[in-house]
């Protein structure tokens, strides 16, 4: 039981990060389906400035947890909002279609990390070394958290991205809930047209979203390989993550506090095929495979129940997916 | 810059202004002045530039050429926030909230402070007031500054609670009654208006533009409205007013400016002139607008409609019991504001809408039920030409070959669509029509509005219907192609085809239509003959004051020749009436 706690917490924070990137995209009036992209990007990014980072010290059994923890955040928020900056160029000044445009960012995305890892980060076996070892530091939890039993297992045993992702999500449900620019921000997703007539920069709220939001995702694709897995795979695993960070918007219904939960949840979902037969005898890998399906349908459901109650408020932003142009007429 | 002094009294003057879209020019040399504490009315018909050179005021779009006077001194406006530091505000004619805030939220939305205090604050830190330098250490003085910045953000800085008490006390001052907790999604059209003149005075408005505030108001809450300008007025607060209703014009302006096609035309005093003299600086003097209205033998109503009842999306009311008919050989115009179902009704007749009660007759049979292409089978045809012009039955990208196959795609057994002929009849239509394209495989959005809408009505008249609808056929088109759709209009009915004109402007109306049918908030007003009829008698209908179903206490919309007897309309009234309380009772 302990182990699909745990589980669903470290896998639920890959899809937390991800998930709140995409929120505040959306949130800006843009359905940012590159954000698997994105992700790898993040990842690939945060790897090569730690991968730099260990190659620069003399001892590496020494690095120190506080600059890598900044350089793999800085990195990966760095690379994520790049991905975020051709994805907003494309649709914010361009008025490219948001939704090829994203899709081919996910493609580039995938490419563009499986690319530098390759042959930049994890060519030779002395980096994948080097690679795992920085993650043990990065991972390192409250020394204390094994004193306290399965208490300290549960709340304290998790390196400091995991509580970043909590931190980020609270501070973005305060931004978008309470300050007056997540009232611009959201007035600008919900209608362009009577933000800027407000005399709200219209451009750069969407521009600012967009690539907060990608960076945000971007440590998210970081955490995946840096923390849940220490080394590298391939880039496909992310990219299935970003897209049940997408789902995972819907789910929660646009709030990034309730994303929190949601994304324990979709992590619990997700580990439990590895972890069911341990706590229920006699489970069949047929039942653990079909656990599988649930996050989506759980999505499915969410928006069928929503588009039912037909309530003006748990909606996504009214104008989500359209391009602003001031003098369309 | 002739006419116009360039002087403090006015606190906006236009300086030769032209905007262009595209190859279209909607402004085009204007040049008038706004003085300060007056209501100045706006006059012009649909697509005369009155809307565009509002916008341009307010920051929305940047002219071409010319120049704009704010108070004396040359302004650039090139974004609504410029406008709002003039203290321009505009209450567009499609509201400009957000339906998920509330009414305070919708105020608050980009309010900003200023820097420069933000600034002043943390400076004065540093250097006292007399200019002296402040003697403690660097870092002390940082924190102190600091210190003054928040205190200064907390001073400035609009929270709702603030909003709320502050929009409160403005709406006293002039006497709106608003509830600022409501979401805008709750609130109906009159609130929504007062919200966003509550907005604009908000933020410190001193010169007003309102565009064609009163189209969804009902006469009481017109007045309410104009006792709210004249108010502002005393305030000392310039009003300009776009409207093209002339007995408002008359009640609340101080001045009125014409515009005719992006035109200035000219200002005149309200009390120097009349109705009559501004209609005549609105259209022009020498444009006859003199329509032919054919004469026809008339058949038997070919469409009859009885007690119909549709609601809108929202589940309000839309249709409310209407009863007409139309016969082969007729045009019956429909008159009525903006919003009063005229949209629900082509699209419940078009088999597009649901209805709730009541019927639709062609030729004897109920369509009601009835899906639409069958309808279009039995031959009645529907264009609807909305405010976007390409939203409603044409594919934009498609070309004019592929949009006439949309209707046609389904005939013949072939699997494959009959481009030829598609083809050939585009052709034709082009010719016929005089359709200005380089090709009938060009994508139709690359048209200009009124080719588009030939394209749109030359389809439904090539399908050779027994009945057309057609709502605002000639909205935003010139006098020369407006007057090809009346052509076409005309050539059915001599054909023996029914049609049903929804349109905008009474003149036409009066001249083209038979008979024209009067809709007020959905309900019938009357069915008047257009030869018998004026216009005061329209307006009056419309706006609701004259119900002549009421005071003449005759009975409309029933033809004495209907195809069916009146024991078949009792006999099917009471079926549908049996079939209501079955399933009341489920």
């Amino acid at each position: 039981m302990l182990l699909l706690i745990t589980g669903a917490i470290s896998i639920g924070v890959i899809f937390l990060y991800g998930c709140v990137g995409e929120i505040l995209t959306e949130k800006s009036g843009h359905l940012n389906l590159g954000i698997p992209g994105v992700m790898c990007m993040g990842a690939a990014g945060g790897c090569w400035g730690v991968s730099i980072y260990m190659h620069s010290l003399s001892n590496p059994s020494e690095a120190a947890w506080f600059w890598l923890i900044i350089i793999a955040v800085a990195f990966a928020m760095l690379f994520g909002a790049l991905g975020g900056a051709i994805y907003s160029i494309l649709t914010v000044s361009l008025r490219s279609n948001q939704n090829i445009t994203g899709l081919a960012l996910t493609t580039f995305g995938a490419g563009f990390a499986q690319f530098v890892m390759n042959e930049y980060v994890v060519k030779e076996e002395i980096d994948k070394a080097l690679l795992s070892q920085a993650s043990k530091i990065l991972k390192r939890s409250f020394s204390f958290a094994d004193d306290l039993g399965w208490f300290g297992e549960i709340f304290f045993s998790h390196g400091a991205l995991v509580y970043l992702a909590i931190i980020i999500a609270l501070l973005a449900s305060f931004v978008l809930k309470r300050t007056k620019v997540g009232l611009n921000l959201r007035a600008v997703g919900e209608n362009p047209a009577t933000a800027d007539a407000a005399g709200v920069n219209v451009n750069a709220y969407k521009y600012g979203a967009i690539l907060i939001g990608s960076a945000i995702a971007g440590i998210g694709g970081m955490f995946y390989v840096m923390d849940y897995i220490g080394g590298w795979e391939n880039a496909s695993t992310i990219e299935s993550y970003g897209w049940l960070s997408i789902a995972l918007v819907i789910f929660c219904l646009w709030k990034p506090n309730l994303s929190i939960l949601g994304a324990f949840l979709f992590g619990a979902l997700y580990v439990s095929p590895f972890v069911m037969p341990g706590i229920i005898k006699g489970i069949t890998t047929t039942q653990t495979e079909l656990l599988k399906i649930v996050p989506y349908v759980v999505t499915v459901i969410v928006l069928i129940v929503t588009s039912i109650l037909d309530s003006k408020e748990n909606q996504p932003p009214a104008s989500l997916g359209l391009n602003y142009f001031r003098e369309e007429r | 810059m002739a006419n116009v002094k360039k002087t403090n009294e006015y606190a906006v003057m236009f300086d030769n202004i032209t905007k262009r879209f595209g190859s279209v020019v909607a402004n085009k040399g204007v040049s008038f002045g706004v003085k300060k504490g007056e209501v100045l009315s706006l006059l012009g018909e649909n697509g005369s530039g009155k809307t565009t050179l509002m916008n341009m005021l307010s920051g929305i779009y940047r002219q071409d050429e010319g120049e704009i006077f704010v108070n004396g001194k040359k302004v650039v406006i090139a974004s609504p926030k410029d406008a709002f530091d003039l203290k321009i505000g505009m209450i567009h004619q499609h509201f400009k909230l957000v339906d998920v805030f509330t009414g305070a939220q919708n105020i608050a939305l980009g309010l900003k402070g200023e820097k420069a205090q933000y600034k002043k604050a943390y400076k004065s830190a540093f250097v006292s007031e007399n200019g002296e330098k402040i003697e403690r250490s660097k870092f002390k003085s940082f924190l102190i500054g600091v210190k003054n910045l928040f205190i200064e953000k907390k001073n400035t800085s609009f929270n709702l609670k603030k909003i709320r008490s502050e929009a409160s006390d403005i709406c006293s001052k002039y006497g709106f009654e608003i509830d600022l907790n409501k979401k805008i999604y709750d609130m109906s059209v009159s609130e929504k208006q007062t919200l966003e003149i509550v907005k604009v005075l908000f933020r410190g408005a001193d010169i007003l533009i309102l565009d064609e505030p009163t189209a969804v108001l009902t006469p009481q809450e017109t007045q309410k409205l104009f006792n709210v300008i004249r108010n502002m007025k005393k305030d000392g607060k310039s009003v300009i007013i776009i409207t093209h209703k002339l007995n408002e014009v008359m009640e609340i302006s101080d001045r009125v400016a014409v515009l005719r096609k992006g035109e200035y035309i000219g200002v005149v005093d309200t009390k120097k002139t009349d109705e009559k003299k501004l209609t005549e600086m609105m259209v022009g003097k020498k444009v006859d607008l003199k329509i032919d209205r054919i004469k026809t033998d008339f058949d038997k109503p070919l469409l009859e409609i009885r007690d119909l009842t549709v609601d809108k999306d929202d589940g309000s009311q839309a249709i409310d019991k209407a009863s007409f008919y139309i016969r082969g050989g007729e045009i019956l115009g429909v008159a009525g504001i903006a919003g009063c179902g005229q949209k629900e009704l082509c699209e419940a007749i078009a088999g597009l809408r649901k209805i709730k009660g009541g019927f639709i007759m062609h030729k004897g049979e109920s369509i009601v039920g009835l899906p639409p292409k069958t309808i279009i089978e039995k031959g009645v045809s529907m264009s609807f030409i909305p405010e976007d012009r390409l939203g409603m039955g044409l594919a934009p990208s498609f070309s004019i070959t592929d949009n006439m196959m949309l209707k046609t795609y389904s005939e013949g057994i072939s699997p494959f669509v009959n481009r030829k002929k598609a083809r050939k009849q585009a052709k034709e239509l082009i010719e016929k029509l005089a359709i200005v394209t380089p090709s009938s495989e060009t994508p139709v959005r690359r048209l200009s509005g009124g080719n588009v809408q030939k394209v749109l009505v030359g389809r439904e008249i090539e399908a050779s219907p027994n009945v057309i609808i057609t709502a605002y056929p000639v909205r935003g088109l010139d006098i020369n192609s407006s007057y090809v759709i009346y052509d076409i209009l005309n050539e059915q009915k001599a054909k023996g085809t029914g049609v049903l004109f929804i349109g905008e402007d009474l003149d036409v109306m009066l001249a083209l239509c038979d008979k024209i049918m009067v809709l007020c908030h959905g309900k019938v007003m009357g069915i008047v003959h257009a030869e018998k009829t004026t216009k005061e008698e329209l307006g009056l209908m419309m706006t609701g004051s004259l119900d002549l179903g009421e005071t003449k206490n005759k009975e409309y919309g029933k033809a004495k020749d209907s195809h069916l007897t009146d024991e078949q309309w009792q006999s099917a009234k009471e079926q549908q009436e049996l079939l209501k309380e079955g399933e009341n009772d489920k």
